[in-house]
């Protein structure tokens, strides 16, 4: 797999500046090099590990306890369908059952197609859109099955 | 209603996060005054005064978390909380997106009261959002001397960072906040000491929520009596079964039964079966609270807690069991596994409520989960997210033991099948 990109090594170089000490630009570093290349391959954490002068074994532990660090290629989008409180009041077992059938994936894996890995959430903190779901960056709802078959081809297209 | 909004009037509509917006509406003259006419100790004094408390769940008073800042030492930080995740809360994520300059300029407030020059924005990473138009209202307010050297004319530095969580709830603790800023792993350290002492790389650090920054200005505005004559004024997150879920701008004290009005009540012709008053920590209310105010003294009093003021409503279509259960099965997956009786202890919980609902449900269940819960309790947990966990699930086994005794003895749930005769169409 081909090195990061000088742009972002400079990048994760100057994330140091903000902070008091250096450890701190981990979790922005590791994003940086996650949106790079998708996902987090172990090259990566050895790269960004070399540009913070931090073991590797520290910067792998921070990276396994985060749940937005992905240690394993991911799919196109990102679907978190949030199953906290509000939105199980008010129906996201039904959009889960839909989604898996849909999707024809359990939560935690990505389609075959590679176009969407599918989780569920905790709470996103959108919890008068409920039941909703977010898929990359944008949230949804409150949402219908039928809304989310709308949302799935739309973003499959993508 | 209170006679005037504090909050919730830079959020409506379009909100304030445009810097022109926001200074239509007054936005910075109460930093300006504080910087201009105020020592540090008078706004820690008015502080005092106005009662204002942490509204991320603790509820510790806000001014005196300030005084244990040492004066003399030569770095501090203010580290705002944004990462708080206490489910079903979302008034500070809203504040975030639509009123981020008040933030701002309540952070201004908190450094010049405690002396600090760097403060960091911790947002938690869902937030793509807030985090956008923190960073856009951030570099506004810098663009006008709002923010950077010297503010408003004075002698007053203060840099403001915006940094990304990464998916942890624990991270919303204070301490495991400061170890994830400082590139952690987000596990809460022992208290003492406490931040305001050695917080950040062992700096003296103010940590404050979202809310309670942002209350800040209207604190300065109207002045203690001012702002104290108005409720005082919170914002509640409801959410759940209620036709309008949002948040709502009421005094502390409002019985529960009003806010639940203020977001339309009810869904049409449905009944009140319980409540959360302060997020899936707090414990479970039932019909007979509604007329308890909505404060820390009185929740506290029915054995619960305002928290963070997160109402979460459920009607009677509601299986008590599957909503304890989501909740235990969340402080399982986010527990940060640092202490056995959380760790062991969510985990042993979940598997129990797993094989409840699923019909394979113990006579011995019940003593079972109320065993665990005591194994939990006082002070048995490393930090607060563990201590989360028994009062809403004794709570639920004191107010709706007969649900899980049914769902034990049949192997099914009573709630569900008198909604399913309900509905049936009189076949
Ligand atoms: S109570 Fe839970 S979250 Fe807190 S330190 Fe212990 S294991 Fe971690
Ligand atoms: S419970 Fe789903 S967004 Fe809060």
């Amino acid at each position: 797999m081909a090195p990061l990109p000088d742009e972002a090594r400079d990048e994760i170089r100057r994330l140091q500046r903000h902070y008091e000490q250096r450890q701190s630009a981990l979790l922005p570093a590791l994003f940086v090099a996650q949106r790079e290349l998708g996902w987090l391959p172990p090259q990566a954490l050895q790269e960004v590990a070399d540009l913070l002068d931090l073991p590797l074994s520290e910067v792998t532990a921070v990276a396994s306890f985060y749940r937005f660090f992905f240690l394993e290629p991911a799919g196109r989008h990102l679907i978190l369908l949030c199953t906290n409180l509000a939105c199980l009041l008010n129906g996201a077992e039904d959009l889960r059952r839909h989604l898996e059938e849909r999707l024809g994936v359990r939560p935690g894996q990505t389609t075959p197609d590679g176009a969407f890995t599918f989780r569920e959430s905790e709470c996103l903190a959108a919890c008068h859109l409920a039941p909703m779901l977010m898929v990359d960056r944008e949230r949804f709802g409150p949402l219908t099955p039928r809304e989310v078959d709308e949302l799935l081809e739309r973003y499959r297209a993508r | 209603m209170p006679a005037e909004s504090i909050l919730l009037r830079f959020m409506e509509g379009e909100g304030t996060a445009d810097l022109e917006a926001y200074l239509r509406v007054e936005g910075y003259a109460a930093a300006r005054h504080a910087l201009t006419a105020l020592t540090p100790e008078e706004v820690i004094e008015i502080v005092d005064r106005s009662g204002l408390r942490g509204k991320g769940g603790a509820g510790f008073p806000t001014a005196r978390k300030w005084k244990f800042v040492p004066k003399d030492a030569p770095l501090k930080y203010v580290v705002v909380n944004g990462d708080e995740a206490e489910p079903c809360t979302f008034k500070d994520h809203m504040l975030l997106e639509r009123a981020p300059h008040l933030l701002l300029e309540g952070i201004i407030i908190a450094a010049y009261a405690v002396g600090a020059h760097k403060a960091y924005v911790y947002v938690r990473r869902e937030g793509y959002l807030a985090r956008e138009r923190l960073r856009q209202a951030v570099a506004a307010a810098y663009a006008r001397g709002f923010l950077g050297r010297k503010i408003f004319g004075t002698g007053m530095d203060l840099e403001v960072v915006v940094h990304s969580g990464a998916g942890a709830y624990i991270a919303g603790e204070e301490t495991a906040l400061l170890e994830s800023l400082e590139g952690r792993r987000a596990m809460p350290r022992p208290r003492p000491p406490f931040p305001a002492v050695f917080g950040l790389y062992g700096r003296p650090t103010v940590v404050n929520n979202v809310e309670t920054l942002s209350h800040l200005p209207a604190v300065i505005r109207l002045g203690p009596e001012g702002y104290r004559a108005l409720g005082p004024p919170a914002l509640f997150s409801v959410s759940g079964h209620v036709r309008t879920p949002g948040v709502y701008e009421l005094p502390l004290g409002t019985p529960m039964r009003q806010v639940i009005a203020a977001a339309g009540g009810l869904r049409p012709g449905r009944r009140f079966k319980a409540a959360f008053p302060g997020g899936s920590s707090s414990a479970l209310l039932t019909a007979e609270h509604l007329d308890v105010p909505m404060d820390y003294e009185p929740l506290r009093a029915v054995g619960s807690m305002l928290g963070s003021a997160s109402l979460i409503v459920m009607d009677d279509t509601t299986c008590i069991v599957r909503v304890v259960a989501r909740a235990v099965a969340f402080y399982k997956e986010e527990s940060c596994g640092k202490c056995t009786p959380c760790r062991e202890g969510t985990y042993w919980l979940s598997q129990i409520f797993d094989r409840i609902l699923e019909g394979r449900g113990r006579a011995e269940d019940l003593e079972l989960l109320t065993h665990i819960s005591r194994g939990m309790s006082n002070g048995a947990c490393f930090c607060l997210l563990g201590e989360s966990v028994p009062p809403g699930l004794e709570a639920s086994l004191r107010h709706f033991r007969h649900e899980y005794e049914y769902h034990i003895r049949t192997g099914r749930c009573d709630v569900e099948a008198a909604l399913a005769a309900a509905v049936a169409p009189g076949a």
